[in-house]
């Protein structure tokens, strides 16, 4: 089995500070991390490959730099990857990206792709979906379990908003996963020494057979009209009860604001 | 001269780094509290080669270096310093020693699986009678037709229990002094050895320490670790490893220390304003950084020249006394600017305090680390 897992490279969010006066990202000495729903993806991936047999690849799209969470994912255990990187690609929105991606796809074989949920930098989860439609294959987001047959079909548990599904579908087809399905495994020290000598191929926009007019800041039609800092709400409070005085604090408090 | 890691000791140092926040320090409070030897947190470790970093990748290890395997007991003792000695003793002191000087069969019969963590590794040189004296052995290997048979105690032997493998070391001809003493390889469960009394310590309480009995321990006569009476340069030449290993144990204890207090100062105020605003905590704070660093500096160094080839004997006892001594430094003023909630189990500082002052002691005393360095001086 041959499974393309796409991953992403996004600052950590959780490290990331507002500027009180401007209400904008301060993106300084912020750390680069592997997106946490694509590092669900590549785990979903990796499993199957350690239980059937599969060679794993990664690929990303992003400036040079995003060579690093390509190694961590060789670290974990993938077998290749590939950096989409070239100036044509740059300012895309969640269309032009999945227009570059699906095009980088189609020069590949697979029988799964696999996508993370949505990026914790955008918060789309778009793209996953997009590359699906491009490459007209069935898809299944929202992933928190994935069970083989070690055939051609996949059993899987799909969240929804007051549950879930389970839902079968035959390869080729496309996955978007959920961090909390899976714990990411470390990187293995071996892997972290021989990684450094492997190859990540580089791909520019002439790889892959995608017209230019689709690519980068010409290919997005999103355009954005304001950025904003949300409002902080104020801190709430802990009470540690018993359930039945919990319902009627609860109860007691959306009376006092007039929601019930 | 250079004083960055490289790319690759950089990325595993990440890794080792959210393996200690993520599976070791949840594990710390309890260990200590429950005198329990995490065995769990060791399978976890052998599955992503943290208990073979330094060793070739033809004997089942990670292919890394003595700066990776540094960097990875500083980090697992910043939060716990029982998991870093359960590495450091297992590494420097049982998988060391035997890829160093064993025969190819001993190598290829033990290292790929004390590399893979399948099996832990122990090292028993210490007696009731030799301590610091090493030289003092009063057990003793006598050959018998195919066979060794071992006599004696050892004592206060890291991982002892859980171990499977033992670098022993035993006299075999009393009227050679030190170059009558030979090493051997000991496996557990070989009939007349057994594991005698679990000792109770002030600190590293969940690490195993416990005393060895050899009553005529009989082992197969390919079990003897270099040649006979080479026993004692073998035992020096691990320990100026090991020191590496504990250098780092204490440089991992200090700078636990260090980043408790500093978030600990921060947030606590007296007289309206937090802690860490006032200058006295700046100037201490400000000197006990500069020891880490230095410790730092020193522990890399004797790392890097042992991974270059260079002699490292001076340079391994210089780190580890400098390093333990700060460890033990940091930690006691640690709990003193945490005040009495750093006297009590709901900081981690009192912990870090206990756990130091073994760094002093083990391995060799300070003392000896000032015998080995002003050996060189003066020689």
């Amino acid at each position: 089995m041959k499974i393309l897992v796409c991953i992403k490279q996004v600052p950590d969010t959780t490290e990331i500070k507002i500027n009180p006066v401007t209400g904008t990202l301060i993106r300084d000495g912020v750390p680069s991390i592997m997106n946490p729903d694509d590092k669900g993806g590549l785990e979903v991936a990796l499993r199957l490959k350690d239980e059937f047999g599969a060679e794993v690849t990664v690929i990303t799209m992003g400036p040079p730099q995003a060579d690093a969470i390509l190694r961590e994912a060789m670290a974990m255990g993938a077998d290749r990857a590939i950096l989409l990187t070239d100036r044509k690609f740059a300012g895309a929105d969640t269309l032009a990206t999945s227009n570059a991606i699906a095009g980088a796809l189609r020069c590949l074989e697979w029988d799964l792709i696999v996508a993370g949920r949505q990026a914790i930098d955008g918060d789309t989860a778009q793209v996953g979906p997009q590359i699906a439609e491009h490459l007209d294959i069935p898809q299944i987001s929202y992933v928190a379990d994935v069970k083989f047959d070690g055939k051609k079909t996949f059993r899987v548990k799909k969240e929804t908003e007051d549950g879930y599904q389970i839902l079968e579908v035959e390869s080729p087809c496309l996955f978007t996963v959920l961090a909390s399905a899976v714990k990411p495994r470390y990187m293995s020290v071996g892997g972290i020494v021989d990684v450094f000598d492997r190859e990540v191929e580089i791909w520019t926009a002439d790889r892959i057979s995608v017209e230019e007019e689709k690519l980068g800041l010409k290919g997005s039609p999103t355009k954005v009209k304001k950025a904003f800092a949300k409002g902080l709400k104020s801190a709430g409070e802990v009470h540690e009860i018993e359930p039945e005085e919990a319902v009627n604090l609860i109860i007691s408090k959306l009376k006092e604001k007039f929601i019930i | 001269m250079n004083f960055e890691l490289n790319k690759t000791q950089d990325l595993f140092r990440q890794m080792i780094r959210e393996f200690a926040e993520k599976e070791v320090k949840p594990l710390a409070a309890e260990i200590d509290e429950q005198e329990r030897f995490p065995i769990e947190t060791v399978e976890k470790m052998g599955k992503l080669g943290i208990m073979g970093i330094p060793v070739p990748k033809q004997y089942g290890g990670a292919g890394g270096d003595n700066i990776m395997y540094s960097i990875a007991v500083e980090e697992l003792s910043r939060v716990c310093a029982t998991t870093g000695v359960i590495v450091s003793a297992h590494t420097s002191l049982c998988v060391a020693p035997i890829l160093e000087h064993g025969t190819e069969e001993q190598k290829n019969k033990y290292v790929p699986k004390l590399a893979s963590g399948e099996w832990i590794g122990a090292f028993g040189l210490t007696e009731p009678n030799a301590g610091t004296d090493a030289s003092a052995q009063q057990t003793t290997a006598v050959a018998d037709g195919d066979e060794w048979v071992l006599n004696g105690n050892k004592i206060f032997i890291t991982n002892a229990g859980y171990a499977h493998v033992y670098v022993i070391f035993a006299m075999t001809d009393k009227s050679l002094g030190t170059k009558g003493i030979s090493a051997f390889i000991v496996e557990k469960d070989t009939p007349g050895f057994t594991i005698g009394k679990k000792e109770m310590k002030l600190g590293i309480r969940g690490s195993a320490t416990c005393e060895l009995i050899f009553e005529n321990c009989r082992i197969p006569k390919e079990n003897l670790l270099g040649k006979i009476g080479g026993g004692f340069a073998i035992a020096m030449k691990t320990l100026d490893g090991g020191r590496i290993g504990i250098a780092s144990q204490a440089l991992g204890i200090a700078q636990g220390a260090m980043d408790e207090t500093i978030k600990y100062t921060k947030e606590r105020k007296q007289f309206g304003k937090s802690l860490s605003s006032f200058q006295n905590t700046q100037f201490q704070m400000a000197d006990l950084y500069t020891k880490v660093e230095a410790s730092r500096l020193l522990v890399r160094s004797a790392a890097f020249k042992k991974d270059k080839g260079i002699p490292y004997s001076a340079d391994a006892a210089m780190c580890k006394l400098f390093a333990a001594e700060t460890a033990m430094e940091v930690t006691t003023k640690a709990v003193q600017f945490h005040g009495g909630y750093g006297y009590t189990r709901e900081y981690p500082v009192e912990r870090m305090m206990r756990d130091a002052k073994i760094t002093e002691i083990y391995e060799g005393t300070s003392e000896v680390q000032r015998m080995v360095i002003s050996a060189k001086m003066f020689r």
